[in-house]
């Protein structure tokens, strides 16, 4: 066992665990919310894309290659913050 | 420790090694370019030489891996840079399927196939979100030794292997089909043979090398896949004047095809023909309510079966830090976008070009007799795997007498836009990459479940480093066989069978897995309860819906991790409540998972 205290792991996973919530609920709506409003979406355009399509084949994805960065770059202040650096 | 002093030199020179190689694979791309403009190889010796050429490569780099460490030969030394491992992923997870099928599944299959393309990439926010830190946190070898150190005991270990070996083992068959499909076109021999070749092809990267073979192979392969799947695209695109970069610009194409859908009508043949399909699902037109229904349904399983699946989860063993961990869980998604947002592009510029009248390529809409004469058109036509026929007998070709094998998308692209044979040899190399890296993944978790989680730690506890490994090995040679030997038999198509690993894994893995780090209070018999009763649940509905049951919701069977999750989850609540909370030993371990500093759980070699 690693000698950190239980206040600092207590705060550290409460953060971490905050983070990861937040990132689901995104995750959610780019995931499911978006393409079962597709019909309803491809009202609007972008790039000349009808929206709805252009989320289901590219803005979601890019969702969600952005959304692990971010998790990641957050997630890494965290474990700074808290002396939690494994590098 | 020779051999670790002789790994970490090769991990310090990883950029230079692998330019070589992409300098030289582009190299070899470009000499059978010139060989076939000066009429000295034909279309049969390119893709033959293609496909040789890369094969000796990955087999040179499984030898060169070859390890007798047990801490290599299942965790490649746990010394796998993030950018690196985010290609191994790629590949790993990539199968024939993606390479081959995706873009004509929506070539064909509009809306409620694009739920594969999300599944496929959200998963990785799951990866990321709940598994990967934690995992390579804990220090485990394979996804069951997390289960049964976490909640103690034989039976959840057991359990988890059970799940593994079967969602992994229906993934691996259709890989090697795939493997045998191209083998057999390349080299010309029966389907068969082309199985066993594959195979070969297969156990020379990752026999010598275990896991640091797969690693070092999949990162080549990654590069020929990722290449062989871009290349045509762009290449078309340029030719056809789409664009330099098609990706941003198809969106006035997907409005044309619709257009051209309401002029020509998705009626369906008039006369069937098996195996080949006429376009009759609209390219994107969304219907709201059960079509909605059923794409989220599709993506969910999907994703929490990316999560669960033990052939990605183990990838991320092999990074050296935890931060590392999810670094390349990002890389991963990256690289697997790379491809998963070309398919979309392709799959609608090759459909405008065949429909839209306007085109020089179009063949929908032109007399039956050009068509008929039209070089890529007859090829395909000798092989069954496509069919023009006038079956109303106007002499014009109607969108619904133009059979295609979804299929063969990919493959004919080059072909449809008129482009060099140097291509398609390209794309068949591409193929064979993405098949065999999949499959390597695949047989490597089986095989280290087997010699590490059920010989080694339930059966013989005792047994030596070289004895393991030689179980391990000889496996891997039984299951690659058995697999081979059920592939040649062709029972289920690649999409189902790939489908099916997804919402088994989900099913009986998910949440034992995220329960295992997120729940505390998850003990041994709620893990065994979820287990056994959403592996069960989720079987048995398979099998009602497979053999002509009414399905429930609309719930079909490439969809069945649905009933799979929500047993599983509710089993493994209740029984874990109604029994005894984990001991202070296991919740500290759990804790000790949460942080990325200190020791790992499990000791580096175990």
């Amino acid at each position: 066992m690693s000698d950190v205290s239980s206040d600092n792991r207590r705060l550290h996973w409460q953060r971490s665990s905050k983070l990861t919530y937040v990132i689901l609920a995104i995750w959610f709506v780019f995931g499911f919310v978006v393409p079962w409003f597709a019909k309803d979406l491809n009202a609007g355009s972008f790039l000349g894309f009808p929206l709805g399509y252009y989320f289901i084949v590219q803005g979601s994805l890019i969702v969600f290659v952005l959304l692990i960065v971010v998790h990641n770059l957050l997630q890494d202040r965290i474990d700074e913050e808290c002396g939690m650096s494994d590098e | 420790m020779s051999e670790q002093a002789q790994g970490t030199r090769f991990v310090d020179k990883l950029h230079k090694v692998y330019g070589i190689y992409t300098l030289g694979f582009l190299g070899f791309f470009a000499l059978m370019a010139i060989l076939e403009q000066l009429g000295i190889a034909d279309a049969n010796a390119i893709g033959l030489l293609f496909l040789l050429f890369t094969i000796a490569i990955y087999a040179t780099i499984g030898y060169l891996s070859r390890t007798m460490q047990v801490n290599f030969y299942y965790v490649a030394g746990r010394e796998v840079p993030s950018l690196y491992n985010g290609m191994a992923t790629a590949a790993d997870w990539m199968s024939g399927a993606s390479f081959v099928a995706l873009a004509g599944g929506i070539f064909f299959g509009g809306y409620p196939y694009l739920g594969f393309v999300i599944g496929w990439t959200g998963g990785y926010v799951l990866v990321n979100a709940l598994m990967a830190p934690y995992l390579r946190k804990f220090g485990c070898y394979t996804v069951p030794d997390f289960i049964g150190t976490r909640y103690g005991g034989n039976g959840a270990r057991l359990c988890a292997v059970i799940v593994l070996v079967v969602a992994s083992f229906t993934y691996v068959t259709a890989q090697i089909n795939a493997t045998g499909t191209i083998a057999s076109r390349a080299l010309r021999i029966p389907f068969e043979l082309g199985v066993w070749f594959g195979l070969l092809g297969i156990l020379l990267c990752s026999m010598l090398g275990g896991m640091r073979g797969v690693t070092w192979t999949q990162v080549a392969q990654y590069i020929v896949l990722i290449i062989a799947y871009l290349v045509p695209v762009v290449w078309m695109s340029n030719a056809q004047g789409f664009g330099v970069i098609p990706h941003f610009g198809y969106g006035e194409a997907a409005e044309r095809i619709a257009e051209l859908e309401g002029i020509y009508g998705l009626g369906g043949a008039a006369e069937a023909i098996a195996g080949l399909k006429v376009l009759t699902t609209p390219h994107f037109d969304p219907q709201g309510g059960l079509d909605s229904w059923k794409f989220v349904t599709l993506a969910l399983c999907m994703m929490a079966g990316t999560a669960s699946l033990p052939h990605i989860l183990m990838r991320y063993f092999t990074t050296p830090t935890v931060r590392s961990a999810r670094k390349s869980v990002g890389w991963s998604l990256f690289f697997i976008f790379l491809l998963y947002f070309t398919a979309p592009a392709l799959a609608t510029l090759t459909k405008l070009q065949l429909l839209d009248p306007t085109l020089a390529t179009a063949v929908v809409g032109k007399a039956v007799e050009d068509v008929a004469n039209l070089e890529w058109i007859q090829r395909w036509t000798e092989v069954g795997m496509l069919a023009v026929a006038d079956q109303n007998g106007d002499g014009i070709v109607q969108l619904n007498e133009f059979f295609l094998r979804p299929d063969i998308v990919v493959l004919a692209t080059p072909e449809i836009a008129g482009l060099p044979y140097v291509i398609s040899g390209l794309v068949a190399a591409g193929g064979m990459a993405a098949a065999m890296s999949t499959a390597d993944g695949l047989l490597l978790a089986i095989a280290n479940a087997l010699s590490h989680d059920l010989y080694y730690k339930i059966i013989d506890p005792k047994a030596d480093t070289k004895h393991r490994l030689l179980v391990a090995r000889v496996l891997l040679l039984v299951i690659g066989a058995a697999a081979a030997a059920i592939a040649s038999l062709q029972l289920t198509g690649i999409l189902g069978a790939v489908a099916w690993a997804f919402c088994f894994a989900c099913s009986g893995l998910f949440f034992p897995l995220v329960l295992g780090i997120w729940w505390k209070r998850a003990n041994r018999q709620g893990a065994i309860a979820g287990m056994i009763a959403g592996f069960l649940a989720g079987s048995i509905y398979l099998w009602h819906v497979y053999s002509g049951g009414d399905p429930l919701w609309s719930i079909d069977h490439l969809r069945f991790g649905m009933i799979g999750m929500p047993v599983s989850l509710v089993a493994m609540v209740v029984v874990s409540l109604m029994t005894p909370e984990p001991d202070a030993e296991t919740q500290a371990m759990v804790d000790e998972t949460r942080i990325p500093t200190g020791k790992p759980i499990l000791a580096d070699t175990h």
